[in-house]
């Protein structure tokens, strides 16, 4: 375990209850203040999790940051921070920027050659346009919309991420107490424990995509950002995968991107909805789905457009 | 239906007079001067040289063709330099192989190139294996790079970019996610090249000598034959077609049914490469 280390472990220590799932009657009556008739039905249904979030720490700060793919302006001056503790939930329509604005956070957007940054985004109060791209991203990694494991076995899937760049050192012996952890987290390894060496892409949509959750994971980031990851599943492995981001969320920050309003309500401490490129309201998700203060808020997430 | 048919009977008449015609013994016997199908020996040496010829090609072709089908897919700038190679491959694609063959002589008969083919008197011959796998090489090239580069295109955006998001490197994801993926058109890639390349005629019978037996030069054993001149399958069946210098057809009909069903198990090795490999959805 020499070179397979982990880096040193940012993470401070956290408190906090563990999620839980519960039924409607257990559920804290949520308080709306004037438009209760705005709220969407769902406001009431059953959370992924429900009484004192676990202690919340600043990981991130996103600082009057704008994007622009040439001319063409994405994200517009958009500030808020992200904790580990807490569930964010970017919301918004179609190209309204949640996703550049995600992926501006690993800074993958540099990898779009027309694309244009201002603003500044602090990691740990670091400026991350100062972190080697490569270094950054092994501290704020990310999953994706579609499943995409690596064409190897579900061991190596993990492996590299532990391993240094192109390298196969060190060996599988060293690693497998490192693997197992990652898959453990992303609660992938009682499935396939039994067999390691299984080609990953043999794996069903919702094991491939925890498995790609665990690959996220054995880095050790401080920042997981996911990019709608259920929308290609189906409802039982949504569910799983709700239920773990909850769980996930004391020892990481969480950013998802999420179309599904229903899924932003079950799963977030925090949402953000995004309109046009601006941010239109940021606020925790009992009060930005139950009552929202700007009406653009509140005419989406009851289904007006989007 | 008709082209159908017309395929069927080339190959089935070229199997049916070829199993007529091969002999174990043809496989071990070198050719040999003679007036008649007894006294005229068997193709050792046109085999081996078919071999030869595929494997120094390809040592020159894979990695060159791996290289630039790399860099045109995942790198790419400057622009103008790729669309110059891509065009360059392409007209490389277009060109008939006898062009190739005379730009050889010209070329390996340069004094600098001199070690790579026989020497008379100062005048430079600049026919050897060396010469004819170089020049083999750039007729199997296009394949590989198309092959390769379609291959990898294939490959879903968002793969590369679970690669970067866990800090990995462009080469790093090339090494050790792209390429592994893209291995059935690698593989499909380099067959193909294969296959042009032992069935080329012109480059062999220009650049190669088309001699009837490895004929050598100079004194080291491997280097010598590879210095030397010989011929391979395809020269082989040309010479002894009637209508060839040695005319005899059944050694024809013999060496050819053997380059048919080697280009045939190559088009089916590609078959099988192509149809295995998982997919993302």
């Amino acid at each position: 375990m020499s070179t397979a280390t982990p880096p040193p472990v940012r993470r401070l220590p956290l408190t906090g209850t563990d999620a839980r799932v519960v039924s409607p009657a257990e559920q804290q009556t949520v308080v709306l203040p004037g438009g209760a008739g705005a709220a969407p039905s769902f406001v009431s249904a059953p959370r992924r999790k429900v009484g004192a979030s676990p202690l919340a720490i600043d990981r991130m700060q996103v600082d009057r940051l704008s994007i622009a793919y040439g001319s063409k302006l994405a994200v517009r001056e958009v500030s808020l921070p992200i904790r580990q503790g807490e569930v964010l939930a970017l919301i918004g329509p179609s190209g309204c920027g949640k996703t550049t604005l995600l992926r501006s956070l690993n800074r993958l957007t540099e990898l779009t050659k027309t694309a244009s940054m201002k603003g500044r985004v602090l990691l740990d109060d670091e400026d991350i346009a100062t972190l080697e791209p490569t270094a950054l991203r092994r501290r704020v990694t990310m999953v994706f919309q579609q499943p995409n494991p690596f064409p190897m076995s579900v061991f190596d899937n993990v492996a590299y991420v532990l391993r240094e760049q192109a390298s196969r050192r060190p060996r599988k012996a060293a690693l497998q107490g490192a693997v197992r952890s990652a898959l453990e987290r992303a609660g992938l390894y009682d499935e396939v424990a039994g067999d390691l060496a299984h080609p990953a892409l043999r794996l069903s949509g919702g094991q491939q995509q925890r498995l790609c959750i665990a690959r996220a994971l054995a880095a050790d980031p401080e920042v997981l950002l996911l990019d709608e990851p259920c929308s290609a599943l189906d409802p039982a492995s949504t569910q799983v995968i709700e239920e773990l981001i909850v769980a996930l969320r004391e020892q990481v920050a969480i950013v998802i991107v999420t179309h599904n309003l229903q899924q932003a309500y079950r799963i977030a401490d925090r949402v953000a909805f995004m309109y046009l490129g601006e941010l239109v309201e940021y606020g925790p998700a009992e009060q930005v789905f139950g009552s929202p203060r700007e009406a653009r808020t509140r005419e989406y997430v009851s289904g007006g457009f989007g | 239906m008709l082209f159908l048919a017309v395929t069927a009977a080339i190959v089935l008449y070229m199997m049916v007079q070829g199993i007529r015609y091969v002999r174990p013994e043809l496989f071990v016997t070198p050719p040999a001067q003679g007036a008649s199908e007894a006294a005229s020996g068997g193709f050792l040496d046109p085999l081996l040289g078919t071999v030869i010829v595929a494997l120094m090609a390809m040592a020159i072709a894979f990695p060159l063709g791996l290289a630039i089908g790399v860099w045109l897919s995942e790198y790419g700038n400057p622009g103008w330099l790729a669309r110059l190679t891509e065009s360059t491959v392409e007209m490389l694609a277009g060109s008939p192989s006898i062009v190739f063959a005379l730009f050889g002589t010209l070329l390996f008969e340069q004094g600098a190139l001199s070690f790579l083919s026989r020497t008379n008197d100062g005048v430079v011959y600049g026919r050897s294996f060396f010469a004819a796998a170089a020049m083999l090489s750039l007729i199997a090239l296009p394949l590989i790079v198309a092959n390769v580069r379609e291959g990898l295109q294939a490959i879903p955006g968002h793969v590369r970019e679970a690669s970067y998001a866990v800090g990995k490197t462009r080469i790093a994801t090339t090494r050790r996610v792209l390429l592994p993926a893209a291995r059935p058109s690698v593989v499909t890639g380099a067959m193909l090249g294969v296959g042009r390349i032992i069935g080329d005629t012109a480059i062999i019978v220009i650049l190669l000598g088309a001699t009837l037996r490895f004929n050598g030069a100079g004194e080291l054993p491997l280097l010598s034959t590879l210095k030397g001149t010989g011929s391979t399958l395809t020269t082989f069946v040309y010479q002894n077609a009637p209508t060839g210098e040695i005319n005899q057809p059944e050694k024809a009909f013999a060496a050819g049914f053997v380059l048919l069903s080697m280009v045939l198990a190559l088009n089916f090795a590609v078959d099988v490469a192509a149809r295995r490999g998982r997919r993302w959805r």
